[in-house]
């Protein structure tokens, strides 16, 4: 274990932080707080699947809150069925079942896409991926079976042994371990020899090429990577809010994820966490004070870019590096 | 005991004392996107209501806290949440749109308190999702534009064409015409919602049909659009119009503004009207007209109601909010002065209510509004009634 | 097939092909030359709405409320350039799109604050709102036909500017070789700021000829930005033609969609599931389109030679 820099600091600090203030929220009767903790961690979740490929790979996807979606789809729609019935193949409330349908879905819609999407660059990615991500939000708007645009509400959370999402506070420890988790899968990525090359081909995809590595390969790989974890955070989320409606896969809301990522940090481990953090903190108080909260937000995200270089994590490194 | 200490040390850090006793209600509007039109209107019509209550419900004062839902099913679940959880409110109401309606449903039931809803009124909440603690104060989607689809009838259109928004009250006012309308519907168009607001494509198909009249349901802004989209298209004397929820006390002014005559004697249905006749309703038209220089919509008088109603139920247990059974039976007998006049319940908390054809008009003073020309029915039946098991 | 019905909804698609094309090509030239995402485009188009239909009303005039908003707007976007986008230039497209996110919610609601959530109805000359008879039992509205004019003629306008001025040599020049352009001794940051002038003067004229149809309302430009970008991404980012061509292309599928996908989708599904899924699903197939496009052309139908 190398020395603990501000950074690490930084990072422990506010992973210990999310692990004890939402209990006490809930200890002391303040629920609501701990639903905007929850919020915020599976966001968390999601800003750290889009920093794989968007800090680490150099993709700036525009299209992620598509995978939200259809993770969140994933529990509704077996849940729907086994309420309503029809569609007897999927009809259940078993959480492996949900679990399972949302990392695959996922993954594959990251592959489709992605292999189209790669053979594009710059601001064709960028544009490719929202495309995609307006395909999946305006697929689910005309799937009348599940209301269309009016959305859906999920009855029964997913049924795991042991646990009972129903109860929010281990809905809470299930979410923050699986942000542990992901955030350690991505720090395991980004080391690897694999992860060495995706950081390659961000840097200069030129060399890599001459180099003998088929980066395409690689950075679909990611890709697809991405979405299923981004899926699970859609798991995760549809379990938390229990309605899910297209409108998760709006356009807006992949800005809004990419958002996150800038905000706290692109490339580093905790940034797109503490992104979330910022994003929902700020969100919910100018929102209390007036309608009109857009205003001062949309100044502070230009601001942000104009003036904050590698977002808040960039404030905490040492100017030597 | 750890509950109790937790909100007695939050009324302490946020009021530096215990409150004086209260009744808090939530309500989830839309004052944001260009669905602020109907929830200013309806903002206007609570503030008029606690006015003239004088701020208080018996011996407790009110605590109203808005919650803006943001023209979205999620973000209005999210607010709902929040009142509920957060403000611990005893009453939450509102809702303009019915998916919002929809997608908070579940957080307000779940938690034992009483939800009321002041315009929004989706199929399920009157029949398999009707619940106890649910009560309307306004009318569920199909009932007005049954209404239209008996005046249909009586006036000899023997075709329609239909054109609505895609979302849970479309197709409940779609779904509505086509149960009383006994001639033919030559086809339906449902459109984006809320983001279409340019209907070529639907208005040349609906002449090309040939039906002997068009119905259309589009509220708020989208009315607009579609008003003038019909009039530039030449329609008016080929192709009749009846509409629902789609010309309202916010549209005509704007209309009267740009000169745009040709809705002048448009008809359409509606359970009340600013000219009925009752003392509760001139004194909240009056007032209205007096405080904001324009008619109140519908809108407006619904939120009006609907906080007239629970002032009737926490009178009638004394303020004891504790007595939800109390509450739920002054309500249940709809014991509250309505602008609409006198109504009652169905089985299902939706009311029972006569049902009016109201028609464009200039006042004396020359502002456009409306008055009724004829009372359709004494009621219109609630058409999910059957599916309610409470 | 009823031909008269299929006629007119041709039309239809045209007319909102050229609006698409009058965001377009604003957006093309800003992005090709200036090399710079503005996804805050379409809230200069509902500010031009909205200036456009506050001046109707207050001069009692539609076109003389166009001549003026329309450099009134050119002024909103000189400004916009000058405070917010220069600075971010040199920074890359993920900055672009991030900032100008943000504009989009400081415009937007600004907008709501100025004009209020109602919009504005906004009231046309007699002769303008009227229809005109084409031919024998085609009527079609006179202000539809209006904005395809217009549309075709400042098609043709920016062409000939493009091609045959010496601004658009310089633009043209401004895409392909910056450095080149300055050793000339001209002030590149002059034309950037025309440029981007120019563009929104095209989406605010834009907006001032929907709103006659649609009313001036907030949150009108975040539906026709992405739509305005799928046109320019399909055409090639920078070409003037593949601006155009996309527009056109991307109006029809629209417009005939929305006619016709219903009765196709009632061959194999129930009356109401068709009703349904028609709106959603030809909203889908542009994007279905773009993303075919790119499949095949990875830098759209018409990539700019100089880039």
């Amino acid at each position: 274990m190398g020395k603990m820099t501000v950074v690490s600091w930084v990072t422990l600090f506010g992973m210990v932080l999310l692990a004890v203030l939402p209990p006490l929220f809930l200890m002391n009767g303040q629920a609501f707080y701990m639903d905007l903790a929850t919020r915020l961690v599976i966001l968390g979740i999601a800003a750290v699947s889009l920093n794989l490929i968007l800090g680490f790979g150099g993709m700036v996807s525009f299209g992620h809150a598509a995978f939200i979606g259809l993770g969140a789809y994933a529990v509704g729609i077996p849940a729907h069925h086994a309420t309503w019935g029809g569609f007897d193949l999927i009809a259940s409330y078993n959480g492996f079942l949900h679990l399972g349908l949302a990392i695959s879905i996922s993954a594959l819609f990251a592959l489709i896409t992605g292999a189209i999407s790669l053979r594009t660059k710059g601001v064709y990615f960028i544009m490719i991926t929202m495309a995609f991500g307006q395909m999946a939000f305006f697929l689910f708007q005309s799937l009348d079976v599940y209301n269309g645009d009016d959305g859906l509400t999920i009855d029964v959370r997913s049924e795991f042994p042991l646990i009972n999402l129903d109860e929010p506070l281990q809905l809470y420890i299930l979410s923050y371990v699986s942000l542990v988790g992901v955030m350690l899968l991505v720090r395991m990525i980004v080391n690897s020899r694999f992860g060495m090359v995706l950081q390659g081909a961000k840097g200069n995809n030129e060399r890599m090429l001459t180099l003998g590595y088929n980066t395409y390969f690689y950075r679909l790989t990611a890709y697809v990577i991405s979405g299923a974890m981004c899926g699970y955070a859609g798991f995760l989320l549809g379990n938390f809010t229990t309605f899910i409606s297209p409108d998760m896969m709006h356009w807006t809301r992949s800005g809004e994820l990419m958002f996150m990522v800038i905000l706290g940090g692109a490339s580093t481990l905790f940034g797109p966490v503490l992104g979330s953090s910022v994003f929902i903190l700020v969100e919910e108080i100018l929102s209390s004070f007036t309608i009109f909260w857009h205003l001062p937000f949309g100044l502070m995200l230009i601001g942000l870019v104009l003036f904050i270089r590698g977002g808040l994590m960039g404030l905490f490194k040492s100017k030597g590096r | 005991m750890r509950k109790l200490l937790g909100t007695a040390l939050a009324a302490t850090m946020l009021t530096g004392l215990a409150q004086a006793a209260e009744v808090k209600i939530g309500f989830v509007t839309t004052l944001t996107t260009g669905g602020a039109v109907i929830g200013n209107d309806i903002k206007k019509g609570v503030d008029l209501a606690l006015e003239h209550m004088g701020g208080k419900m018996g011996d407790l004062d009110i605590n109203l806290i808005f919650g803006d839902d943001g023209f979205k099913p999620e973000t209005g679940k999210q607010v709902t949440d929040k009142l509920v959880k957060q403000d611990n409110v005893d009453f939450v109401a509102g809702y303009i749109w019915s998916h919002v309606l929809m997608a908070s449903r579940k957080t307000v039931i779940d938690s034992g308190k009483f939800m009321i809803t002041a315009n929004a009124g989706p199929g399920p909440v009157g029949g398999k999702l009707c619940h106890k603690n649910f009560f309307s104060a306004s009318w569920m989607n199909d009932q007005g534009p049954m209404a239209m689809g008996e005046v249909l009838n009586q006036k000899g259109v023997k075709s329609l064409y239909i054109i609505a928004p895609n979302y849970a009250a479309g197709k409940g006012m779609v779904a509505g015409v086509k149960r009383t309308f006994k001639g033919e519907v030559l086809g339906t168009d449902m459109t984006t919602w809320p983001t279409q607001l340019d209907f070529s494509a639907e208005l040349a198909k609906a002449k090309a049909s040939g039906a002997d009249g068009l119905f259309v349901f589009y509220p708020g802004k989208a009315g607009g659009a579609f008003m003038k989209q019909y009039q530039q298209a030449g329609l008016k004397s080929s192709l009749p119009l009846y509409t629902a929820f789609t010309i309202d006390a916010l549209s005509l002014p704007k209309f009267q503004a740009a000169g745009f005559t040709d809705v002048l004697g448009s008809q359409f249905t509606g359970h009340w009207d600013p000219n009925l006749d009752n003392a509760q309703n001139k004194r909240f038209v009056a007032d209205f007209r007096a405080q904001h220089g324009a008619y109140p919509s519908p809108y407006a008088a619904q939120a009006y109601d609907s906080i007239f109603m629970i002032k009737g139920a926490v009178e009638a247990v004394g303020g004891d909010l504790t007595n939800q059974d109390g509450m739920r039976a002054a309500m249940e007998s709809a014991n509250y002065d309505s602008v609409r006049g006198a109504f009652s319940y169905d089985s299902s908390h939706i009311p029972v209510q006569p049902w009016y054809l109201r028609e464009v008009v200039k006042d004396s003073d020359g502002n456009w509004t409306t008055k009724i020309v004829q009372t359709i029915a004494q009621s219109v039946e609630n058409p999910y009634a059957a599916d309610c098991k409470m | 097939m009823d031909y008269t019905l299929l006629f007119v909804q041709v039309l239809n698609g045209l007319q909102l092909g050229l609006l698409l094309f009058l965001v377009a090509s604003g957006l093309t030239l800003v992005f090709g030359i200036l090399d710079f995402v503005n996804l805050a485009h379409g809230s200069i188009y509902m500010i031009g709405a909205f200036i456009g239909a506050s001046l109707t009303l207050l001069l009692g005039n539609f076109l003389l409320a166009v001549l003026i908003a329309v450099p009134l707007t050119g002024v909103l976007g000189y400004l916009i350039e000058r405070f917010v986008a220069r600075q971010l230039y040199d920074k890359d497209h993920l900055d672009h799109v991030l900032g100008t996110f943000g504009l989009i919610l400081v415009l937007d609601t600004s907008a709501h604050i100025i004009w209020g959530p109602a919009g504005i109805t906004v009231p046309l000359p007699a002769w303008l709102d009227g229809q005109v008879a084409l031919f024998t039992g085609v009527v079609f509205p006179t202000f539809r036909l209006l904005i395809i004019s217009v549309g075709l003629a400042v098609a043709a306008g920016l062409f000939w500017l493009v091609n045959y001025t010496k601004l658009g040599m310089l633009i043209r020049a401004g895409a392909s070789n910056r450095t080149m352009v300055s050793a000339l001794g001209i002030d590149i940051q002059t034309l950037f700021a025309l440029v981007f002038a120019l563009g929104a003067m095209l989406a605010g004229l834009a907006g001032m000829l929907i709103a006659p149809i649609t009313t001036a309302s907030i949150g009108m430009g975040g539906q026709i930005i992405i739509t305005a970008f799928v046109v320019i991404i399909i055409g090639g980012i920078g070409s003037m033609k593949g601006a155009f061509i996309g527009a056109i292309i991307i109006g029809l599928i629209d417009t005939l969609g929305r006619s016709f996908l219903d009765q196709l989708f009632e061959l194999f599904m129930s009356e109401s599931a068709a009703e349904t899924a028609a709106p959603a699903v030809s909203a889908m197939m542009i994007y279905i389109l773009m993303a075919i496009i790119l499949a095949v052309k990875p830098q759209g139908l018409f990539p700019p030679k100089v880039r």
